[in-house]
């Protein structure tokens, strides 16, 4: 919210610099997020009088004024159309500078000499408006510095208010709260208007079928309205805030509201039946069009402003067309009224239409102001020659407001501070706030002020005197008492080793959107019915692309393959561990499941004397079986999976650990590559790390180095391409017995001497004895029994 | 015999001068002392002597033995030394070639300051925690304090799968869910990082972010052990100069409740871009948990106490890196990815 100092100043008499008070009311909770002299720019604007209007030679939409600066007469060139000759306005002669820094130079517009310009209010840095000249009063002196005319030499704070704050979305709520602080009176202006002989009563009556929708209603009649443009000084004012001036009703309305925080309507009198307002809840199916020229469908939840025949306005949020002020309205009804605000909430949210009033309202308004804004109303409409005011005033308020009481303890105060906070201070700072405290030293009742409807309990209380006590004077201590140490779970462990090794194994772990786009599935070639298509779906996302909780991990990593790839990044080596969201039979929540994916493209660095390789399936095999091994998990196995869908069907193996199935590893299906626009051949994983932290870690415990000598011996087979190397190294462990201390597969051949269909395996074998040293005799044996059971599992041949 | 013994050692001296590799030594070594050479043959012929010329002869012997044989072994290890000098000569690389990179993994970025912020409130006591990202409204709002219908509402924008089920929009779910475990029992002191998601998109909003909730409760806490807590982590985050403030705000959640501010990190208070040349930067929400926070998670409210706060890691490490939008993060380009 914006806030002019000056304005602010006809509450309290300020004397602090702008920032001063700014860094006041920021740290005791009223956040003021800059300073904005919306006149600082400006320099060598003046008074000026249009003394006559030409049209121009060349152009319909510009016109030649000559305009009265005291000392000279200037030629001005304008496409404004707002004012006459004898109008008071703005000028920029040639060297004068604008808001933005604009400096005015001497110009030619379609032939014409221009010797200056005429200013529309946000030239002038007053607001955005720029549809007409800024008209001064008719009595405004010519050819003196326009600024202070403008009020340009105001400043205006910009506030962040939270939204427990409604009270301070007014000029007059934030004096209260600067006049607490600074420990000044807060002054409230006298409100004197004349009152014609004729009763509002007479004329107006008022219904409000819920109170507790609609807690008060107060009216106010004013007649001989003369609706037209509200003068400077006021529209001055509706522009530095940031709304646009309309006529000097509304103008009114709106200016109450910013200084009261009351917000206020007005009702053509003579549009509302039988002068009754009755205020109801919207029948079904019932419509409205507002003031903004739409057409609302009403629902029966929202509050509504009628008469005895139809709806005028929609409680709280905005007015009806039927009802609105025009040029022609005489007489006018002025609503000042205070409503439910989940009530207002939920009709503006419904609508999808917020207003300066529904944000007020929704926050909550005092209602034992509204009778004091009315009567501000009035006066100022009075003041301005808007109309005349009827006497007296409707007020149906079904249930008065009665002061809320706190008890509040001083021990109690320092319990929650940390801090003693004097009693006498803390007594004064609640009175500064408006508060009756009452009562002994040791607990206090206090009664809270009707705007304040933030304050429910003691800790509100503390609240409000720790902020002007100073937050700052609260010393820093650390909790004492039972310690307690500070410990990581075990998946967090189980992570963070996980994290080390891919790191060290050189995968570079990112962090995706757990969002995905559901079309991926298609994309990735799953199934209409398959699982992974049930996702948890967004009411609300912001795009397709965000649209449901991820079920897979790898598609994300394939995104980020591929927007590396488009930037020219080959060769890269990926991982994340993250959540997938699986929805759940019969519950509101679904699963959330710690997962790993890794994900490899392109080659591994070279050099100029070391040759590169390609990152390939059993690179991330071997990542795979590294990693198993250091966090304790016992050897993987790896068997073919042809079910995969993104998957290509002869490179993608199931990875299981002790029999449990803890995801999958394989190059992705080249027709998924060819949609992701990616390389020939990538490579990626899926672990399930819950299934990873359900099992058995293996402890690690010292084996004794061995003190008899090692025989190894190699032995290569020639055997069918049927049988998969895992198996046969199973059947030659098997086959070995129990001095086999490690067996390696080093060579794999096909090609010359080999018939078709055979491959060579050639496996590497080491035998050891903790009590001796073995003999050739032993070990050959062994090997015997290992070429023997080959030949009969395989057909295998010994190559010699 | 004694002149033909120093013509011996005169030629073997010369022959041993010239001799260029370590096996010519050798080869010389045999000649003259070994079993069959030069010298070993005639003395052989000693025993021919007149008995009083043999002592004489054999002193000479002896010593144009021991002459020679350590001749023989300085020419050895000069020409080794010469040798080693010359193979290191023609072994020579050339060191300004490039060398082979391994592959760096990294961490992200994210991951790096979160361990740094999780390093930190471990060393205090805290415990790390972790809940569930798919939230029901009730822990996300309702037993936060903020009511349905209620304004305190949009100061966070929300996804939402259904009325009940939305997408957390901060970590202080992981409150009451604690809570419902722990009371009544006390001290608690946790810290719950993990992902949270706000309907907002632009250089400094993510639709998802990071955060780390902390939160203690026990018998005694007190704002000034809020103050002391943050103010201990600020300054081992960001450096024993550092300073912090306090000031007042909302949240539904805590009362009374504060943002924090440290002294800008770049320009170290004077004022800059970064801060906005206030000063300060806002680092994190803080605040004393609201009696009825704790209330609903049955604890007693008048018996136990407890401070809470929460800060966005993408903030704290574009501050700590100069990361000057947070879509980097998200973005995964692996040449961000390495600078980390």
């Amino acid at each position: 919210m914006r806030v002019s100092l000056n304005w602010l100043k006809e509450f309290v008499d300020i004397q602090i610099p702008a920032h001063e008070l700014a860094d006041r009311l920021t740290l005791a909770g009223i956040a003021v997020d800059r300073v904005d002299e919306p006149g600082k720019d400006v320099s060598g604007v003046i008074t000026g009088r249009v003394s006559a209007v030409l049209p121009h030679p060349n152009a319909d939409r510009l016109v030649i004024t000559r305009v009265d600066t005291g000392k000279e007469e200037l030629q001005i060139v304008t496409g404004a159309t707002n004012f006459n000759a004898g109008d008071v306005v703005p000028v920029a002669p040639v060297g004068a500078t604008l808001a933005g820094g604009v400096v005015i130079r001497r110009a030619k517009l379609r032939g014409v000499e221009s010797e200056g310009m005429l200013c529309a209010a946000d030239e002038l840095g007053m607001g955005d408006d720029h549809e007409g000249i800024v008209i001064l009063p008719p009595d405004t002196p010519v050819g003196i510095d326009a600024r202070p005319v403008l009020g340009l030499d105001d400043q205006v704070l910009e506030l962040d208010l939270t939204p427990n704050r409604g009270d301070c979305l007014s000029v007059r709520g934030v004096a209260r709260e600067v006049a607490a602080l600074l420990k000044l009176p807060l002054k409230t202006p006298e409100l004197v208007f004349p009152e014609l002989a004729e009763g509002a009563a007479d004329l107006i009556r008022v219904t409000i079928e819920d109170p507790t929708l609609c807690g008060r209603y107060v009216a106010r009649l004013l007649v001989d309205v003369k609706v037209g443009p509200s003068p400077f000084w006021l529209q001055r004012r509706l522009l530095v805030a940031g709304m646009r001036p309309i006529n000097c009703i509304v103008d009114v309305t709106n200016y109450v509201m910013l200084e009261w925080g009351q917000p206020q309507h007005a009702f053509d009198y003579d549009a509302v039946r039988d002068g009754h307002i009755i205020v109801r809840n919207a029948r079904p199916g019932e419509k409205l069009v507002t003031l903004d020229g739409q057409e609302r469908a009403l629902a029966p939840d929202m509050l509504l402003i009628a008469d005895p025949e139809r709806a005028i306005g929609i409680a709280g949020v905005m007015g009806g067309l039927n009802s609105e002020v025009t040029a022609g309205t005489s007489r006018v009804l002025l609503e000042s009224a205070y409503f439910n605000p989940v009530s207002i909430r939920r009709t503006a949210r419904s609508l999808g239409l917020y207003s300066e009033a529904s944000a007020r309202f929704e926050k909550g308004v005092d209602p034992e102001e509204c009778l004091r804004a009315a009567d501000r109303a009035v006066e100022l409409m009075c003041r301005i020659g808007a109309g005349r005011v009827a006497a007296g005033v409707v007020d149906v308020y079904p249930k008065p407001y009665t002061a809320k009481t706190i008890v509040l303890r001083p021990e109690r105060v320092e319990k929650i501070l940390g801090v003693p906070v004097p009693t006498g201070e803390m007594v004064d700072i609640l009175e500064r706030l408006g508060f009756a405290p009452r009562g002994a030293a040791g607990s206090f009742v206090v009664s809270v002020p009707s705007h304040r409807f933030d304050v429910f309990r003691e800790i509100d209380l503390i609240e409000e005197v720790a902020r002007l006590y100073g937050y700052d004077q609260v010393p820093h201590t650390l909790p004492f008492g039972v310690t307690t140490a500070g410990v990581r779970t075990p998946a967090q462990k189980l992570e963070a080793s996980i994290k080390r090794t891919l790191t060290a194994c050189g995968l570079t772990e990112v962090v995706t959107y757990t969002f995905m786009n559901p079309k991926v599935f298609d994309r990735l070639g799953f199934p209409e019915d398959a699982a992974v298509r049930r996702t948890v779906t967004l009411k609300n996302p912001l795009s397709e692309d965000q649209a449901v909780m991820r079920t897979l991990l790898y598609p994300c990593l394939l995104d980020v393959l591929e927007r590396n790839y488009q930037r020219r990044n080959t060769d890269v080596a990926l991982f994340e561990i993250g959540r997938v969201y699986l929805p759940r039979q019969d519950e509101l929540l679904p699963e959330e499941r710690g997962t790993l994916a890794m994900a490899l493209m392109g080659r591994t660095p070279s050099g100029w004397c070391h040759k590169d390789q390609p990152l390939d399936f059993f690179y991330l095999k071997g990542v795979l079986e590294t990693l198993a091994r250091s966090i304790g998990l016992g050897p993987l196995t790896f068997v073919p999976e042809i079910n995969e869908p993104a998957f290509h069907p002869g490179r993608t193996a199931r990875v299981l650990a002790a029999g449990t199935d803890l995801g999958v590893l394989g190059e992705i299906h080249p027709e998924v590559l060819e949609s992701y626009h990616l390389p020939e051949r990538v490579v990626v994983a899926e672990i399930d790390l819950e299934r990873v932290a359900a099992l058995e870690k293996q402890e690690i415990r010292f084996s004794p180095l061995p003190r008899f000598p090692a025989v190894e011996r190699d032995l290569a087979f020639v055997i069918s391409k049927d049988y998969p190397a895992g198996e046969v190294a199973d059947v030659i462990r098997q086959a070995a017995g129990g001095l086999l201390r490690e067996l390696r597969l080093f060579d794999v051949y096909e090609g010359r001497q080999i018939p078709d269909g055979y491959r060579s395996l050639a496996f590497s074998l080491r035998f050891q004895a903790d009590d001796r040293t073995l003999t050739d005799e032993e070990v050959n044996g062994y090997l015997e029994a290992v070429v023997r059971r080959l030949e009969q599992a395989f057909s295998a041949v010994l190559r010699v | 015999m004694q002149e033909k013994l120093l013509e011996i050692a005169n030629e073997a001296e010369r022959a041993i001068e010239r001799a260029d590799t370590v096996e010519a030594v050798e080869e010389l070594r045999i000649r003259y002392l070994g079993k069959k050479g030069v010298l070993t043959q005639l003395l052989r012929g000693m025993g021919a002597l007149p008995a009083a010329e043999r002592p004489l002869v054999g002193k000479l012997a002896n010593e144009v033995k021991v002459r020679l044989e350590s001749l023989l072994a300085d020419r050895a290890s000069t020409l080794k030394k010469h040798a080693k000098a010359r193979k290191l000569a023609a072994e020579r690389i050339d060191v300004t070639l490039p060398g082979l990179r391994p592959f760096l993994g990294s961490l992200h970025p994210l991951t790096v300051v979160r361990t740094e912020i999780e390093e930190i409130f471990l060393g205090l006591g805290f415990q790390i925690v972790e809940g569930p990202e798919v939230e029901l409204d009730y822990y996300n709002f309702e037993a936060l304090n903020f009511p349905k219908d209620h304004p305190a509402r949009d100061m966070q924008d929300t996804f939402f799968v259904s009325d009940e089920v939305l997408l957390r929009t901060h970590t202080s779910p992981v409150q009451v869910r604690t809570f419902e475990k722990t009371a009544p029992a006390v001290p608690v002191k946790i810290i719950a990082p993990g992902k949270v998601y706000r309907e907002d998109d632009d250089a400094t909003h993510s639709p998802m972010f990071h955060q780390v909730e902390g939160f203690a409760v026990d018998t005694h806490i007190t704002l000034a052990d809020l103050k002391g807590v943050l103010n201990s982590f600020v300054r081992e985050m960001y450096g024993e100069k550092t300073r912090m403030r306090f000031r007042p705000s909302f949240f539904p959640f805590t009362e009374p409740s504060a943002e924090v501010d440290i002294s800008c990190v770049i320009c170290g208070g004077r004022g800059c871009r970064v801060c906005a040349h206030t000063g300060w930067l806002e680092i994190l929400g803080a605040g004393m948990i609201h009696p009825r926070v704790l209330e609903v998670s049955g604890y007693d409210s008048e018996k136990v106490s407890g401070f809470a706060f929460g800060m966005g890691i993408e903030r704290i490490a574009m501050l700590k890196y100069g990361v000057d939008n947070i879509r980097l993060f998200f973005d995964n380009d692996i040449r961000f990815l390495a600078q980390f």
